[in-house]
């Protein structure tokens, strides 16, 4: 028990937690708008937003998430000079950030579209005889009932985000919870086994609650046809 | 009861038809002459949005601040010649595939044995596994991998530590989830397959081992090769331990030069095209293996992490299953019904044990 304490006084553990948290958030913030437009966009009837759309879409699910986070440090900071702060860890932060978010969006978008697919046909053909246009359709009608049907996606893709945010040690955020565990690791090489337990306990108890929430959440919210 | 009498033709082509309309064209009519000069004029408007991105994209590359012209030969030629590809990408395009290779071999192996343990009777082994299995699907695979690699290095395995951290990391993390899809592939399976094993004098692990998971994994295949797309991509983070796979080769090679954008560029590329590839394949097969297989072949949604929970299956599927037979009076019997209630070693259960729960959710508004 005292190991745990020692390693608890000497290191920032819950502070790593928070950036994980903090990247997490922001991130499901910015892929949740991207990833509406992008669907609203593959669904439209003007081919050339579908196909931008889509061509998003694929991109992001087949690169590695590290990847992006090393070109977003490496590539479009360190080469092309573009930066949100004169903080490094502030800009690092955004940048992966912004890398999380491209990356997800697309994932949200699929979500999104198994949602659009739950939606059965009359309910876009009556929208459609009631006279409602394209963006009626989908903003009174379509996109409501295709949210609900997409919660139990939407919640592993964001399961999948808090997973991932441990990538961002790939773009120099050096503050979160897998860069701070090697560093541990490192000046407590005999402690090994706690150290890792420490940080994978801490994942199990924030990803549990989330899955049962969005299980609850998608029985409860699913249209009963 | 709910199947239809018609010939097996017919219903292939109305799922075609049906997919379509649901993929673009089901939220708008077919254009008329208005509707297509509008859709033309925003499609203008879209290409030159285009246009503009990829000019703006183009002259920041080649006018960066303070930094040299990123579209510049003498930075691409180094990334491109036949020397990167001989000393840097080829070998660490092979070292990702053997990682890769090693670890979907492994995973497969670990996802069925945890599967089938997750599917057993006997009751210490299904928490055991389900235990390991749901540890391993809540921990980033990042945290396995610089834990192995940290404890491999100090256990005196110094000479390929980072590949057998990767390969492990990988093989935990993707093995429970094939392990899950294994457990969902033999629930999606007609009862009568197990009761037809059970009543031809096979024990219940024989059942399992020769007609369900057999049935379940092929029912399985293209979730199976969408997880392989996950395995490929998940190598990159070897990088992060200094595994030397295509995106820590394709970094030195760009430290060496100081053109790190144009060889991450060739490498993403190369990333894309293989699992680009996959994904094909994987949305491909759905449609070849439903002849060879009484599961349903159509990629289910991962459910969430939800410890033990029997309603923990995937409400997209349930919610598109079928149209209600009787215009959504109860029906009487449930959907696997075969002429009695009794199944083998449970004959006194309640339909909820059978399969049919009258007062779950779903089947709440089927009451008069």
């Amino acid at each position: 028990m005292s190991e745990f304490m020692t390693l608890f006084s000497t290191y920032d553990v819950f502070g790593a937690f928070k950036v994980n948290i903090e990247l997490t958030l922001w991130s499901a913030l910015f892929s949740l708008v991207l990833g509406i437009v992008l669907v609203m966009m593959r669904i439209c009837p003007v081919s050339s937003l579908r196909g931008l759309a889509s061509g998003f879409v694929e991109f992001f699910k087949n690169m590695p998430l590290t990847i992006i986070m090393v070109f977003m440090v490496l590539g479009v900071f360190g080469q092309l000079k573009f930066q949100f702060s004169d903080n490094f860890d502030t800009n690092f932060f955004w940048l992966a950030v912004c890398g999380l978010s491209m990356y997800t969006s697309a994932f949200v978008c699929e979500s999104l579209r198994s949602g659009i697919n739950t939606v059965p046909l009359g309910q876009a053909e009556a929208a459609r005889s009631l006279g409602l246009g394209f963006m009626q359709s989908a903003r009174i009608v379509i996109l409501p009932q295709a949210f609900r049907g997409s919660v139990a996606p939407l919640g592993n893709t964001l399961i999948a985000l808090l997973k991932n945010s441990t990538v961002a040690a790939a773009a120099s955020v050096s503050s979160e919870t897998s860069s701070l565990m090697s560093s541990m690791i490192e000046n407590d090489a005999s402690k090994i086994v706690t150290i890792f337990l420490i940080f994978a306990i801490g994942y199990v108890i924030m990803i549990i609650p989330i899955g049962l929430i969005t299980t609850w959440l998608s029985n409860k919210l699913a249209v009963r046809r | 009861m709910s199947t239809s009498t018609t010939s097996p033709a017919a219903p292939k082509v109305k799922r075609v038809k049906k997919r379509k309309l649901n993929e673009a064209s089901v939220l708008f009519d077919e254009p008329g002459p208005k509707s297509k000069r509008r859709i033309l004029f925003i499609n203008l408007i879209g290409l030159a949005f285009i246009v503009v991105l990829a000019i703006a994209v183009l002259s920041r590359l080649a006018n960066p601040p303070q930094g040299q012209n990123q579209l510049s030969w003498s930075l691409w030629k180094p990334a491109l010649n036949a020397e990167a590809w001989k000393d840097f990408y080829l070998p660490g395009l092979l070292q990702t595939l053997e990682a890769s290779v090693v670890a979907i071999i492994g995973s497969v192996f670990f996802g069925v044995i945890f599967g089938i343990g997750r599917l057993l009777g006997f009751a210490p082994i299904r928490w055991i596994s389900s235990i390991i299995v749901e540890f391993c699907r809540a921990v980033p695979v990042l945290l396995f991998m610089i834990f192995l690699w940290r404890g491999f290095s100090a256990m005196g395995i110094s000479d390929n530590a980072a590949f057998l951290a990767v390969v492990v990391g990988l093989i935990l993390y993707n093995g429970s989830v094939v392990a899950e899809l294994v457990r969902s592939g033999v629930g999606n399976l007609p009862n009568g397959q197990r009761e037809a094993a059970l009543a031809l004098g096979m024990s219940p692990l024989r059942s399992l081992l020769s007609v369900e998971v057999p049935q379940a994994l092929i029912a399985m295949l293209p979730a199976l090769i969408t997880q392989l797309v996950v395995v490929l991509k998940d190598t990159a983070l070897g990088s992060i331990i200094t595994y030397t796979d295509l995106l820590q080769e394709s970094r030195r090679l760009g430290s060496a030069n100081f053109n790190m954008l144009q060889t991450l560029v060739v490498a993403a590329v190369i990333y894309f095209i293989f699992s680009y590839l996959l994904s094909r394949l994987a949305e491909s097969l759905p449609r070849r293996m439903r002849r060879r297989t009484t599961g349903i072949t159509i990629e289910p949604v991962q459910a969430p992490i939800a410890i033990m929970d029997p309603s923990n299956t995937s409400m997209i599927e349930r919610a598109g299953e079928r149209e209600l037979p009787f215009n959504g009076a109860e029906q009487p019997f449930h959907d696997h019904y075969h002429g009695s209630n009794a199944v083998a070693g449970k004959w006194k259960g309640s339909h909820f044990e059978h399969g049919h729960d009258p007062n779950h959710p779903v089947n709440k508004h089927n009451k008069w």
